[in-house]
């Protein structure tokens, strides 16, 4: 039988298996991050996580890597093929730190501001990176791979860089250890679309070299049209994930319909209700208590096609029901 | 009417709006659309009365202003709201989001504040819980839609939203969206700057590209 969330014919890279995240807060309570994920990330494949700020995504790449605060609640497994295989999750700081992150898992970051060190020059960070991680791939090389001129933009400060200058030249940095994974957080923040599409276009071109790429993001414009798979968050839990088209233009879900249906181009409607604080998830599924609509109570992925992941959604939206 | 005519403003030497004219109608939404760095945020605060312009006039229902920032009179700053990009950078930490709100009107020496900042809550979708809760404790949209009490707190008749949904989610975008749609319906002007056209083409009753806007260009918006 096939794990859930698994994509058959398409090897992950990145194999993630019940993953619940728990974060801590100073007053005892706990934040309900990431719930019970399921999902595979195959090589030479464009993955969009999307859902509503708040969702929880932005907790799902640091905890991939090992960079959330000690105090979290992890559990799960999150396999990272190659000639080395490992439990992310089991392994220790040490070995994530020297052998995982850069190395075989790049992370491009939302901000540039607090990414880049202000008294170096693009150059001088990407030689050192390069350096560090053992790289094969010179800076200059690197600048080209992002469309970036290293003549240009090799002596920069980063004060010294347009927003979509930015973005590029932290995907650069992750490219410096040419890891087989790219976890990437709003990879197009503050971007505008123009820009947005760019750096969109740019990760795409990643996946076409065989890297496995994850786009955590809620600008869903810039990010669908590279999407080859989508998984949708709410409320702590992707309730679908399935082939780019099939979830962009026929979920099976009502709350990806809800989501899409709240783009300007789609009909410009908030979803439904307030997301519950994930503080105070109830135990069944949130989306729907928020929402009203009918529920099967099954909030484990179930198959509805062999590549396609769906839970306790409706049948196909807009089907005959 | 808010107009502009003649505008020229900048940064120093770097003069970024050279003659530019447009005008914000009473319950209607203007869209301002152009490229990031073309200067529709000077124009915002221009016509905001935030930002000075070196020749040009600014009239408000047509009186002339002179001046800007706090050298513009106190009566005709007040005619006008502004909600800016970041909700985060735009509030002060240590106030709960009622302080955010009530802040215009204690500034103004209005009384009735409470009832005020009721009516505001109501309108806003802002909870008695939220409106308790300091910046850090709210969602980026609970704030955004703080920041859009506070512009309205003394019922301006004109309303400008400089990237105001940028850094928000779709669907809080569109939260934001109806309630600005909501008070241009009451009759309030409002300019949406944004570098999104499918978000202005969808939100604002007309959209103008900034560039058009230029006197240089010699194109007729005005249809
Ligand atoms: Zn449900």
């Amino acid at each position: 039988m096939t794990a859930a969330g698994a994509v058959p014919g398409a090897p992950p890279v990145l194999s993630i298996r019940g993953l619940s995240v728990q974060l801590g807060l100073l007053d005892g309570r706990w934040v309900h991050a990431v719930s019970d994920l399921d999902m595979d990330l195959p090589a030479g494949t464009v993955t969009l996580l999307a859902g509503e700020s708040g969702c929880g995504k932005s907790v799902l790449a640091s905890a991939l890597i090992g960079l959330l605060p000690p105090t979290a609640r992890v559990r799960g497994q999150v396999g990272l093929d190659g000639p080395d295989p490992l439990d992310l999750l089991a392994a220790d700081d040490d070995v994530l730190a020297t052998r995982v992150r850069g190395r075989r898992v790049g992370l491009v970051p939302q901000s540039a501001g607090t990414a880049l060190t202000p008294t170096r020059t693009v150059g001088a960070l990407l030689s050192e990176a390069v350096t560090t991680l053992g790289g094969a791939v010179p800076a200059a090389d690197l600048l080209r791979e992002v469309w970036l001129d290293p003549d240009g933009v090799a002596d920069l400060y980063p004060h010294q860089l347009s927003g979509g200058m930015a973005h590029r030249v932290l995907l650069a940095l992750a490219l410096a250890g040419q890891p087989d994974v790219l976890l990437c957080d709003e990879p197009t923040a503050g971007l505008d679309p123009e820009n947005a599409a760019h750096v969109a276009g740019l990760l795409a071109a990643q996946a076409r070299t065989g890297r496995a790429v994850l786009l955590i993001s809620h600008d869903i414009a810039a990010c669908a049209p590279v999407a080859d798979r989508v998984a949708v968050m709410v409320s702590s839990r992707v309730v679908e994930v399935g082939p780019a088209t099939d979830v962009l233009d026929r979920p099976w879900h009502d709350y990806p319909q809800a989501l899409w249906n709240s783009l300007p181009e789609r009909g410009f409607r908030p979803v439904p209700g307030d997301p519950p604080p994930l503080t105070d998830l109830p135990d069944d599924c949130a989306w729907h208590r928020r929402a009203g609509g009918a529920c099967s109570g099954v909030l484990t992925l179930e198959p509805v096609a062999p590549d396609h992941w769906v839970s306790c959604g409706r049948g196909p939206v807009g089907v005959g029901c | 009417m808010l107009t502009a005519t003649g505008v020229v403003a900048g940064y120093g030497e770097h003069t970024v709006l050279r003659s530019v004219d447009l005008t914000v109608t009473p319950g209607r939404i203007t869209g301002l659309q152009g490229p990031s760095g073309s200067g529709k945020s000077t124009l915002a605060r221009v016509v905001a009365l935030l930002h000075p312009r070196t020749a040009g006039t600014v009239t408000v229902d047509g009186r002339s202003v002179t001046g800007s920032g706090y050298l513009a009179p106190a009566e005709l700053r007040r005619r006008i709201g502004m909600v800016f990009q970041s909700p985060r950078a735009a509030t002060d930490p240590r106030w709960t989001l009622r302080q955010v709100i009530a802040e215009p009107l204690g500034a103004a020496r209005r009384s009735a504040t409470r009832q005020r900042v009721a009516e505001l809550a109501e309108q806003f979708q802002l909870t008695d819980d939220l409106l308790d809760r300091y910046p850090h404790q709210v969602s980026d949209g609970q704030l955004q839609r703080a920041c859009l009490a506070r512009a309205v707190a003394l019922r301006p008749a004109y309303l400008v939203c400089d990237e105001a949904t940028a850094m928000l989610d779709p669907s809080t975008t569109a939260t934001i969206a109806q309630l600005v749609r909501g008070l241009a319906d009451a009759g309030t002007g409002v300019l949406a700057v944004s570098h999104d056209r499918a978000l202005l083409t969808a939100w604002a009753d007309h959209v103008l590209d900034l560039h058009d806007l230029h006197a240089d260009a010699r194109t007729s918006w005005e249809s």
